[in-house]
């Protein structure tokens, strides 16, 4: 049989698996996320299985034992599957000790007894959960290791590199960049952290009159004024009724203040959703294609399946239900229960805002389907387009006459984006509607396990969603303030875009919301080639070629997918607006320099 | 279609097996209560602040200085501000990229994780590195990442003493994985003895369950105990024996109201037991600013150290701390300034003392009174509280009792706790929420609720219960004669 054939796709009759795997490559987190691939396999499963035949280009095929699932069987080795274009790495072969585990392995055997060193830790790579080994999260991944290696150097010597400083554009973290924070907010904070000095006559020389009102207003809704003590572990009650009134105002539909679950920021949310919702790997979940990795690595980390949809480059990222249903029908022929459905808007990392047609197309998709909306509304204040307007899911669900009964909803918000870009406050809430009070209730439950979040977060994720109004004495700073973070946002993000474009073999969408562009880059065929030899994605090596020429830091498009055979890298819009023409002009002359290099016959 | 997209029916069933009794069916019904109106006395979380305990002030004041760095340029700001805590205030603030509002490094900030590790050296003799302390947000944050790294699935086990904080339990549930209990003697003064810890593993092997790790909370939660140096050898040999990573929750480390045992890290036993064990036992310990003198709860700020976990596997479990970006910043301030507090000369030194000494004091006075309240009722008993912040006392029920909560349909020490409620406004945990031998019967109750109110809430819950014994026992008690 042809390899190709058998693997990709792989057909209903074939899942691979790893099992107990060691040595180089055994590793799994470069593996393709097929839904019907699996890490790893309890001992009692790959006991039903036995070798007939070869090895097919460094899988092990088996057989079921008689009785046994009559699905075959492959047992894996160490391929990189994510990267088709490493042809060499194919056909390493496995350790064929590793594999003949399998047939000789007892069920009383301990696995952690596979280790070579004389005494095997409890706590090693080889038997650590492998559900762990195989996330990937590429936001903080390898080129971000290097960039703090460089900056360490530059620290240690300055001359080291042709560069002063790390631009570090790889994630959405404003305030490290040199943004402010809204002086409201943190003057709330402030006071709320040491209410001893609310009623003194000196405070009012330090802090505005109304930061002041509001302070007294949110410790009397904290029971004993106690920021302190644990609160209700869906958060502070009265912090929930402001965000409730917040997301009425926004969406002229009322919120009830117990569908509100305040976490440390909005990754946490995400996780507890798909803790809820993933029950094992024959459990899906559709993604966006590109997307942002706390998906597939939370999904990898609950044990699920991701089940792509691909975002359509050529229309502006767009996302079209025809391939929703396409990627559903596929996923369920395969045997999978897809179970929701994540739609970020706007879009991380590709910026885009979804039109409100579109998003009433989704909605009526997921009541029709039965699957739960995740809609990951982070950047909803992050807004640079006149002509568009952000529309939060809840808001066109309602308005379709859609409620509780009809769909399942759930909204992510958090502090650490729009102008306020609160990032280590950890600070975020979900908005959970559509379900049954059971459910809540084990919602509840796995959010009192970790006590409840930060109070300082929910404190400002109470700010954000109720902001000084006309009238009061912060109003015009707030909003000032407000204006010139997001007007600037725009500027930039205007400015990058431009740039790219103007690169050779470039070229890049809009950024209509968020924090980021996305440009796609086609790669000369011999810089693919010196990928390959440094054993690297293409992208990633553009990337890692850019950070040590300019100190520039993006992250490749492999880290948040792509259709394959095309590359993409994620920049952010957040150097500060006079750092922006020097990021252009660094990024131009490599760009150049890089083609010229690689550019010609191979 | 009329499909239901997420029912209860089809949740992961990991989620539904979750027990977590500390914010169960009692706190939930005397959360009702409270809004009826009634007078409710929370003992069921440690949460220190929430029963009137005041914050430290000069924590406070450098927290609040973070936050609102505009007022470090205001010349008036020393008017509200004392100059030490304007000085530490810029200094945590050097060590931050980009203030309280950028996420940090995702294992905390590095000039923190200096000083937690530099904080442990004064205490253990023995140096500490920086890069193997995780900063999170609190304790339980840093244990389920450790516990997620860990359990591969039911397969694997985790020893877990019982009673035990539920944290672990309701974890190792989320995970999938299996929990191997071994009981702690109550009557050695829940003493934990290395023959039954052979005992439990044994009997897990025998199911075919990998133990792979051993939880200790020390001083102990809910028992108070505090673990003697002699133990902690024996656990720690035991572990390298039987080649289990060793947990050491340790959040309660200065809350000890005793002389005799004063606390002890397993990390400094470990070191003192030198060579092969100090090189191979792997051990992660946990601390938080939650507890102590500061119960700082509502910050959720916390770390764990490890010893002798490869690179390869710290990497993995920075990528797992990865992805949820970082702690929160504020809380690792928090941490900094409670393993680095101030010193003598300091402005702030001794309302600093004066603050803590007073908080440590009246927690140590407030848990001789609980103790000696228990004890002096009909049908309690309980060991003194060594360390923590809770009582366990034992609670021998009537059979009378025991039959009128099975006709009630609730597990007979949940009804003694629900009546307990109902008649007091006492809210404490029964003790079935963290496990407990067959057949007897328990309670947990914080020590922390304000001393001066400790001796009414002591002689209601003695009315309470000397009278739900007399209404109950009658037969009993003679049948025994």
């Amino acid at each position: 049989m042809e390899w190709v054939t058998i693997v990709d796709p792989p057909p209903s009759t074939t899942f691979y698996a790893e099992y107990q795997n060691t040595g180089p490559g055994s590793t799994v987190d470069q593996r393709i996320k097929w839904a019907d691939y699996r890490s790893s396999i309890p001992e009692a499963d790959a006991g039903k299985f036995t070798v007939k035949d070869e090895q097919q280009g460094g899988w092990i095929r088996m057989y079921p034992l008689p009785g046994a699932d009559m699905r075959r069987f492959v047992i894996g080795s160490a391929r990189n599957l994510l990267h088709r274009s490493h042809q060499n790495s194919l056909f390493q072969r496995p350790l064929l000790s590793s594999s003949y585990r399998l047939l000789s392995s007892s069920p009383s055997a301990d696995p952690s007894s596979s280790s070579s060193s004389t005494m095997a830790h409890p706590v090693a790579l080889n038997n650590i959960n492998p559900k762990v080994l195989e996330c990937e999260y590429a936001v903080r991944g390898e080129i971000v290791t290097l960039a703090q290696k460089l900056q360490e150097e530059i620290k240690a010597k300055p001359e080291s590199h042709p560069f002063e400083e790390i631009l570090y554009c790889n994630i959405g973290n404003p305030q490290s960049l040199g943004q402010q924070p809204i002086t409201f907010f943190r003057e709330v904070l402030a006071l709320c952290d040491h209410p001893a000095i609310l009623d003194k006559s000196e405070t009012q020389g330090l802090f505005s009159a109304d930061s002041i009102e509001r302070a007294w207003q949110i410790l009397d809704q904290i029971p004993g004024r106690a920021t302190g003590a644990y609160s209700h572990s869906q958060g502070v009650k009265g912090l929930r009724d402001a965000i409730a009134a917040g997301i009425e105002a926004r969406d002229g539909f009322p919120a009830d203040p117990n569908d509100i679950f305040l976490t440390d920021g909005a990754s946490p949310a995400v996780h507890m959703m798909m803790q809820l919702l993933i029950r094992s790997e024959k459990d899906g979940i559709l993604c966006p294609i590109p997307q942002y990795p706390l998906y597939s690595a939370s999904i990898a980390l609950h044990g699920g399946s991701l089940v792509p949809y691909y975002l359509d480059e050529a229309t502006g990222w767009g996302l079209e239900v025809s391939e929703l249903k396409k990627q559903l029908e596929t996923a369920r022929s395969k045997g999978i229960t897809v179970r929701a459905l994540v739609v970020i808007n706007p879009g991380n990392p590709t910026g885009q805002l979804l039109a409100e047609e579109n998003q009433k197309a989704i909605v009526e998709f997921c009541k029709q389907e039965g699957l739960v909306l995740l809609a990951d509304e982070v950047y909803q204040e992050n807004v640079y387009v006149p002509e568009k307007k952000f529309h939060s899911f809840k808001k066109v669900s309602r308005s379709m006459g859609y409620g509780e009964k009809d769909i399942s909803l759930v909204s992510f918000q958090s502090v650490s984006k729009g102008y306020y870009g609160e990032c280590g406050k950890r600070g975020g809430y979900m908005e959970v509607t559509g379900f049954g009070a059971d459910v809540r209730e084990q919602i509840y439950k796995v959010a009192s396990v970790n006590l409840c979040s930060n109070i300082s977060g929910q404190i400002l994720a109470s700010l954000v969603m109720s902001p000084p109004k006309v009238g009061d004495e912060s109003y015009e700073s707030y909003s000032a303030e407000r204006d010139g973070i997001l007007s600037s946002l725009a500027r930039r993000a205007k400015t990058l875009e431009d740039a790219f474009n103007k690169l050779e073999g470039v070229k890049c969408n809009k950024a209509e919301g968020a924090m980021y562009l996305f440009p796609r880059i086609e790669l000369p065929e011999k810089a693919i080639k010196a990928a390959e030899a440094a054993k690297k994605a293409p992208d990633a090596y553009y990337c890692q070629r850019l950070l040590t020429a300019t100190g520039i830091v993006f992250v490749p498009g492999s880290g948040f997918g792509q259709v394959p055979g095309t590359w993409h890298f994620r920049c952010t819009i957040l150097p500060q607006e006079e750092k922006i023409p020097s990021v252009v002009s660094r990024l131009t002359d490599f760009h150049k320099s890089f083609m010229d290099e690689f550019r010609g016959l191979v | 279609m009329g499909l239901k997209a997420l029912d209860y029916e089809t949740l992961n069933e990991n989620v539904k097996k979750v027990q977590y009794a500390v914010r169960g069916e009692l706190y939930l019904r005397a959360s009702e209560l409270q809004k009826e109106g009634k007078k409710i006395i929370f003992t069921n979380v440690g949460n220190p602040h929430a029963l009137g305990q005041k914050p430290l002030t000069f924590p406070r004041q450098v927290v609040a200085l973070c936050q609102a760095p505009f007022l470090l340029d205001d010349p008036n700001v020393g008017l509200l501000f004392p100059a030490d805590a304007i000085a530490r205030a810029k200094h945590y603030l050097s060590l931050t990229s980009g203030g309280l509002g950028a996420y940090s490094d995702s294992r905390g900030i590095p000039g923190v994780r200096k000083e937690v590790a530099e904080f442990i050296e004064r205490r253990d003799g023995y140096p500490s590195d920086p890069e193997l302390i995780f900063l999170t947000d609190g304790a339980s944050k840093g244990v389920m990442q450790i516990l997620n790294c860990i359990l591969r699935g039911q397969g694997d086990g985790i020893l877990v003493p019982v009673p035990q904080y539920p944290l672990y339990s309701a974890t190792i549930s989320l995970l999938g994985g299996s929990l191997v209990p071994y009981y702690l003697e109550e009557s050695a003064n829940w003493g934990l003895d290395i023959d039954n810890l052979r005992e439990s593993v044994a009997q897990a092997r025998f199911k075919g369950i990998t133990v792979r790790a051993m939880v200790i909370i020390n001083p102990g939660n809910p028992t108070g105990q505090c673990l003697s140096e002699a133990n902690l050898r024996e656990i720690l040999n035991f572990c390298y024996q039987e080649n289990l990573v060793l947990l050491g929750d340790e959040v309660y480390q200065q809350n000890i109201y005793q002389d005799e045992r004063p606390f002890i890290s397993a990390r400094k036993v470990l070191m003192d037991m030198g060579a092969p064990i100090s090189k191979e036992v792997q051990l992660v310990s946990f601390h938080t600013v939650s507890k102590g003198y500061w119960g700082e709860c509502g910050q959720r700020g916390g770390y764990f150290e490890m010893t002798n976990l490869s690179p390869q596997t710290v990497d993995e479990i920075y990528k797992i701390a990865s992805i949820a970006l970082s702690p929160n910043v504020p809380a690792q301030i928090f941490m900094g300034l409670m393993v680095n507090p101030l010193k003598p000369g300091d402005i702030s030194y001794e309302q600093f003392v004066r603050e803590s000494q007073g908080i440590l004091e009246s927690l140590r006075r407030r848990a001789r009174l609980m103790t000696d309240g228990f004890n002096s009722c009909k049908n309690v008993v309980c060991n003194f509280t060594e360390g923590a912040m809770y009582s366990f006392p034992q609670i021998r029920l009537p059979p009378k009792a025991m039959e009128a909560a099975k006709k009630a349909g609730k597990v007979p020490d949940v009804f003694y706790c629900l009546k307990l409620l109902e008649a007091t406004g006492i809210s404490t945990v029964p003790g079935s929420g963290f496990g407990q031998k067959e057949g007897v019967f328990h309670l947990r109750t914080t020590i922390l609720p304000a001393e001066e109110d400790m001796p009414a809430i002591m002689s209601s819950f003695k009315k309470f219960n000397d009278e739900f014994m007399d209404q109950y026992e009658d037969n009993w008690n003679h049948s025994r004669m």
